[in-house]
């Protein structure tokens, strides 16, 4: 099929990182460069800069070079090259116009998706280098505005999407109060001491994804799982300050996360599907803080459907009939190997599942998902010409129904199927067990 | 002549310990760096570290076409292969070097036969040719390459060149002989000083993605 052509503007105007800009002095580039150089980096930065030879072979993992005509600026290595390898080369001396264009660069050009990493001979990170140009346009207060509105609310309220706290409470009530039309007695137990787990959903799931609240609860009660949620700060396990480079708030972030499961006392936590949570509280958050691994043992959705579906707590009526396929996010997939459990779970669920090529740890990444598409409106329309090889991949398929596991890619690929006319629906793996799994007559 | 032999006699003296020594300090002092800002700055680093998944990733890419990147640019696995095999092999393995040690320490191993050792050193010059052309013309090597890669490319290229024309005698044996001795030392000089260093941080940085991966992530890295 012939995929239309999506328009990128030329320049692309965001108050974030043109006002920023404006504000920002030599001295304080130099002061920020000096900080993080010598400071927060280490042998990781100074082995990859000192040992990369500009080989180019990076350049096929990365799905903005292969969208857009495999211009060299958009590989992994053109795009250190026109952020970092400048910074070196200039010693820290570089212009505000360039830390602008730098944070454009490394907060919407690349995803931190680490299919690169993959793809270098010596197991060079690029993302990680992108992350810590991030780290240095944040110190710089260069970061595009809509990203950097949700880095504020998590500093302000601990969520990612302004949530006040009755608000919180009272998206739950009603869900609750919604579902109990079809399960008179579900419950969705607050602040419950003791319970065997506490789940943990990202800010825009209350904010404007409710139902999928709903969907969780629904089948917990089913299942007669010991679970809860905390009525206070704590409850949302997303972090964009992850992906500012706002590594302070990230941390203060999961520490409100981390102790709302201890104050509670339970058992573990259970993560709802997003994927940049689970590597904020599985990868770096965690480690911010000191901690090896989550202080608090922690399961992402695709390792729990998997429990209930191998222990039986869930029971499919009838398979799903329509063709589905997976998108493996890089977060759970790249960032922890549950490729193999999702398939599971899709294909317990489903008829007719059909990969899309390549896949697993080798999946094209969505484009969204690093904090990309939290950069907002401003970048939508590069967002989407830079991911055509993923429209092109989802295409191929054949499939009416692409399952995608993660909030992010979830938005991200309904922005593609959209953009690029694709004859395909977006759901998460939840949506498509409580359509078909084994429901208890009402009363 | 006097002037032949006292030059010779210089770089083949004088200039090979030199050599040596910074190569042999420069690299221990690089690699102690490394490891010294990862005690001052990365310590989490150890908790990732695991022998297993650091070899295993080695393998999977020191092996030709065992990872999905080798696999999709065969010309490059195989020039990339061969190049670094003869860079080691010709070094350590050619009749005229083992005469050299001999002679200088009365030990000797086993030696590559005249005519493989023509061989392999043609196809390091065509792998270095190979190596050229891809920074001249593809694309996305081309928009990396900076001038110093030229730099560092010729510096790998020349101790072959010239040993190649010193073996074949052509012109001049002796003003060859003599740059290739230099070109030699100059190789060993850059490599804890340029990213020839390569050679010393790869095996950490697989190391260090190979255990990220596989402790970590749980996934595959190739």
């Amino acid at each position: 099929m012939v995929l239309p052509v999506i328009k990128v503007e030329d320049k692309i105007i965001d108050d974030g990182l043109d006002k920023g800009m404006e504000k920002l002095t030599q001295d304080r580039i130099e002061n920020v460069i000096d900080q993080v150089m010598s400071g927060e980096t280490g042998a990781r930065l100074k082995a990859y800069v000192e040992t990369c030879v500009h080989c180019g072979l990076c350049s096929d993992a990365c799905h903005a070079y292969l969208s857009r005509d495999r211009d060299p600026k958009f590989s992994p290595a053109g795009k250190v090259k026109r952020t970092m390898s400048v910074i070196l080369k200039k010693g820290g001396k570089v212009t505000p116009a360039f830390i602008r264009d730098a944070s454009e660069i490394a907060s919407t050009e690349c995803n931190a998706c680490k299919r690169c990493a993959m793809y270098c001979p010596f197991g060079i990170d690029p993302a990680y280098i992108m992350l810590v140009v991030r780290r240095i346009c944040h110190l710089c207060g260069v970061t595009p505005l809509y990203i950097q509105d949700t880095a504020h609310s998590h500093a302000v309220t601990q969520n990612q999407m302004w949530v006040k706290e009755d608000e919180w409470i009272d998206t739950l009530q009603w869900q609750e109060e919604d579902a109990r039309e079809e399960m008179p007695n579900l419950r969705i137990p607050l602040d419950k001491e003791g319970a065997d787990f506490m789940y943990s959903v990202i800010g825009p799931e209350p904010k404007f994804l409710a139902g999928l609240i709903y969907q969780a609860a629904y089948i917990f009660n089913v299942a007669g799982l010991n679970w809860t949620m905390p009525s206070f700060p704590g409850w949302d396990n997303s972090d964009m300050a992850m992906y500012t480079g706002d590594n302070e708030i990230m941390g203060r972030n999961k520490r409100f996360h981390f102790e709302a499961a201890q104050r509670l006392k339970v058992k573990r936590i259970v993560m709802g599907e997003c994927g940049h949570a689970f590597r904020s509280v599985y990868d770096m958050g965690n480690r911010w803080l000191s901690w090896a691994m989550p202080p608090v043992p922690m399961v992402h959705a695709i390792e729990f459907y998997y429990e209930l579906l191998t222990t039986g707590k869930i029971k499919v009526k009838e398979k799903y009939k329509k063709s589905v396929t997976l998108h493996d996010p890089c977060n759970v997939v790249r960032g922890r190997g549950l490729h193999e459990k999702a398939r599971y779970v899709i294909n317990e669920l489903c008829e007719d599942f059909r990969e899309m090529h390549p896949n697993r740890e080798h999946n094209y990444c969505c484009n969204a998902g690093g904090g990309v598409i939290n950069c907002g409106p401003p970048f939508k329309n590069k967002r989407v010409a830079n991911n055509r090889v993923k429209a092109k991949q989802c295409a191929d398929t054949g499939a009416e129904i692409l399952i995608t596991p993660c909030h992010n890619c979830h938005s991200g690929m309904e922005d593609i199927v959209l953009g690029y006319k694709l004859d395909m629906h977006v759901k998460f793996i939840s949506d498509i067990m409580y359509e078909v799994m084994e429901k208890p007559e009402i009363g | 002549m006097d002037d032949f032999n006292s030059l010779y006699n210089f770089v083949s003296g004088p200039l090979v310990w030199v050599a040596f020594i910074v190569f042999i300090c420069g690299s221990i002092y690089r690699i102690y760096r490394l490891f010294s800002l990862v005690n001052k700055k990365e310590k989490f680093i150890y908790t990732i570290m695991s022998f297993k998944y650091s070899l295993r990733s080695i393998i999977h890419w020191i092996i030709p076409f065992a990872s999905l990147n080798w696999r999709k640019h065969p010309v490059m696995t195989v020039t990339t292969f061969l190049f670094h095999i003869g860079l080691v092999i010709m070094p350590l393995f050619l009749g005229a070097h083992v005469i050299l040690f001999n002679d200088a320490w009365g030990i000797s191993w086993w030696t590559l036969p005249d005519g493989l050792a023509d061989t392999v050193t043609l196809i390091v010059i065509t792998c270095c040719v190979v190596f050229l052309l891809r920074r001249l013309v593809l694309r996305e090597v081309k928009y990396v390459t900076t001038p110093s890669d030229f730099v560092l490319l010729a510096i790998a290229a020349a101790p072959f060149i010239t040993g190649f024309f010193a073996d074949q005698q052509y012109c001049n044996y002796r003003f060859w002989l003599i740059l290739h001795i230099l070109s030699g030392e100059i190789v060993l000089v850059a490599i804890p000083f340029t990213r020839l260093s390569h050679m010393l941080y790869a095996v950490f940085t697989r190391a260090y993605i190979g255990s990220e991966f596989g402790n970590i992530r749980h996934a595959r890295d190739w």
